[in-house]
């Protein structure tokens, strides 16, 4: 059974912290709780994503700078 | 010669506003929207809606090639930009007007012209315009900046003049902090930038943010007296008012005069606003930046003044010459906005879009509520917290506040978090009543009034 991440706010996911840097997370990374995922920007405010759960990340079902919705998944982990 | 079909390149509650004036113009109306704002209201409102991209606003209403697109294919006229996304871009104006259409604004040279700040600065002190004391330029010698100081008075501010972002800048006091600073600083720039060039800058310790609204037709212009936007949070402003309490009647007609004394030197074509601080310790006021682009606070002035400046600012795009003289445009009563924005004062202004469940519109006379929500439409997360603006006009300041009070009592927004409790305690605030106030005064009083934020009661 897999475990996923769901956004907390509906909004704008990013999974960098900023255009030009690498991703918070890859494919294959494991994850701690409180781990940053990812951001959500929310009326021009950027909130952080923490892991709520532990685990490998398995896949991310939410592409980059796609409008997400509250409770969407986010990141599947195994 | 006149506007027959308009295109709205906005969305939210000024794209509401748009469409009213074009609509009392008799003018058709063309909506572009997001796919997050197909069930926006202006979309509901205007004759013709085009879909022009996905949500996030680079990918809609950032977008030259699909708005222009979107004008070509409902045979729109004109462009009206709104405020924000394009609204202050050149390229756009210029890309409008090339593609044979009419844009609703000032030229995209006269965009480039005041936009840019030095350029507006030098044009400024050409008008007459007073500017912030400076040393006009770079100062590489350490007399002249001793000469250059003892001439602005202190405090100054001392800046790298290769620098940007605020780095490198010290203040000093007085001739002797001045004297230890000036060679750090420029020591500093030396090794930051390679360039140990400086630049002062009187500081304006207790200003007031007060703008004039002005309409040109490219050979004349006019000013609709000033607005006071001194009540910030993070530089936006919360609160906005007509005319300013603090104000002279005489010092009001020099600040009017020099505004309208630059927009005619610059052949200023459509409505604009010239922004200074007034100073209250020496009764100064100085020239900092001129906004091309009718703003979020323009209500204010249409109410002391009976001028409709959207449809004014269509009417002149469409080829009309200014239809006022000066000597009609006059100033009667008081006249008071707030902000209503997703954002819940109670938790750091943290911002909260959601569906309106119920919406109660205060009404009675002298009050205007400029807004893009209705019961049951979903505020997408994608764009700025604003929902709506509050006005309230009165015969004076005193009988404006005590009217907002009363609004804001039968405004309810129910459904997500607003900032309508901030403006109840602000209605109520001994300083706000006396107009003593400033742009840097809000934000520690927020740190003092924090646990007052927290209920929708509101304390009598």
């Amino acid at each position: 059974m897999s475990k996923t991440i769901l956004s907390p706010l509906p909004g704008t996911f990013y999974r960098k912290p900023a255009p030009d840097k690498p991703a918070f997370k890859e494919v294959g990374d494991t994850v701690a709780v409180g781990d940053v995922i990812g951001l959500i920007e929310v009326m021009k405010s950027f909130n952080e994503v923490t892991a709520d759960q532990a685990g490998t990340i398995t896949g991310f079902p939410a592409d980059d700078e796609e409008p997400v919705m509250a409770g969407q998944p986010l990141v599947e982990l195994a | 010669m006149g506007i027959k079909k308009l295109l709205v390149a906005n969305r939210g509650e000024i794209a509401v506003r748009i469409i009213r004036a074009a609509q009392e113009l008799g003018i058709r109306t063309v909506q572009v929207h997001s796919a997050a704002d197909a069930d926006m209201l202006a979309v509901k409102m205007a004759d013709e809606a085009v879909l022009i991209g996905a949500p996030a606003a680079a990918k809609s209403y950032l977008k030259i090639d699909a708005i222009l697109d979107a004008a070509r294919a409902t045979g729109a006229d004109a462009v009206h930009p709104g405020y924000g996304f394009l609204a202050e871009n050149a390229d756009f104006a210029d890309a409008v007007v090339s593609a044979g259409m009419t844009w609703v604004g000032p030229s995209g040279h006269a965009i480039r012209t005041m936009g840019d700040k030095v350029a507006a600065r030098v044009a400024a002190q050409a008008a007459g315009v007073p500017v912030v004391p400076g040393s006009d330029g770079r100062v590489d010698d350490f007399e002249a900046a001793r000469a250059i100081a003892e001439r602005i008075g202190f405090p100054v501010m001392i800046k790298a003049a290769a620098g940007g972002g605020g780095r490198g800048i010290r203040i000093a006091q007085d001739m002797e902090e001045f004297d230890r600073l000036l060679p750090q600083a420029s020591a500093e720039a030396k090794a930051a930038f390679g360039d140990g060039g400086l630049y002062l800058e009187k500081v304006i310790e207790r200003a007031r943010h007060i703008e004039v609204q002005v309409l040109g037709d490219g050979t004349r212009a006019i000013h609709c007296f000033e607005r006071e936007c001194s009540l910030q949070r993070r530089r936006q402003k919360v609160w906005e008012e007509a005319p300013s309490a603090a104000l002279p009647q005489q010092m009001r007609e020099k600040l009017c005069a020099s505004a309208v004394a630059l927009a005619e030197a610059v052949g200023y074509k459509g409505a604009g606003t010239l922004e200074y601080l007034f100073d209250d310790a020496s009764g100064e006021f100085y020239f900092i930046e001129m906004n091309t682009r009718i703003q979020v606070e323009h209500p204010v002035t249409e109410m002391v003044t009976g001028v409709d400046l959207l449809r004014e600012m269509i009417r002149i795009a469409g080829g009309e010459p200014l239809r006022l003289r000066q000597d009609q445009v006059r100033l009667s009563g008081h006249a008071i906005e707030v902000r209503i924005c997703a954002e819940d004062p109670a938790q750091g202004f943290r911002p909260g879009p959601g569906t309106i469940a119920a919406l109660t519109v205060p009404g009675g006379a002298g009050v205007r509520f400029d807004t893009m929500l209705y019961p049951g439409y979903t505020v997408p997360p994608f764009y700025d917290s604003l929902l709506g603006k509050l006005i309230v006009w009165d015969e004076d300041r005193a009988s404006a506040i005590a009217r907002m009070r009363r609004a804001l009592g039968e405004l309810r927004v129910d459904g997500l978090p607003t900032t309508k409790p901030l403006h109840d305690l602000l209605a109520r605030d001994p300083d706000v009543a006396r107009a003593d106030f400033h742009t840097r005064w809000l934000e520690p009083w927020l740190e003092a009034n924090a646990h007052r934020l927290g209920t929708e009661e509101t304390p009598e």
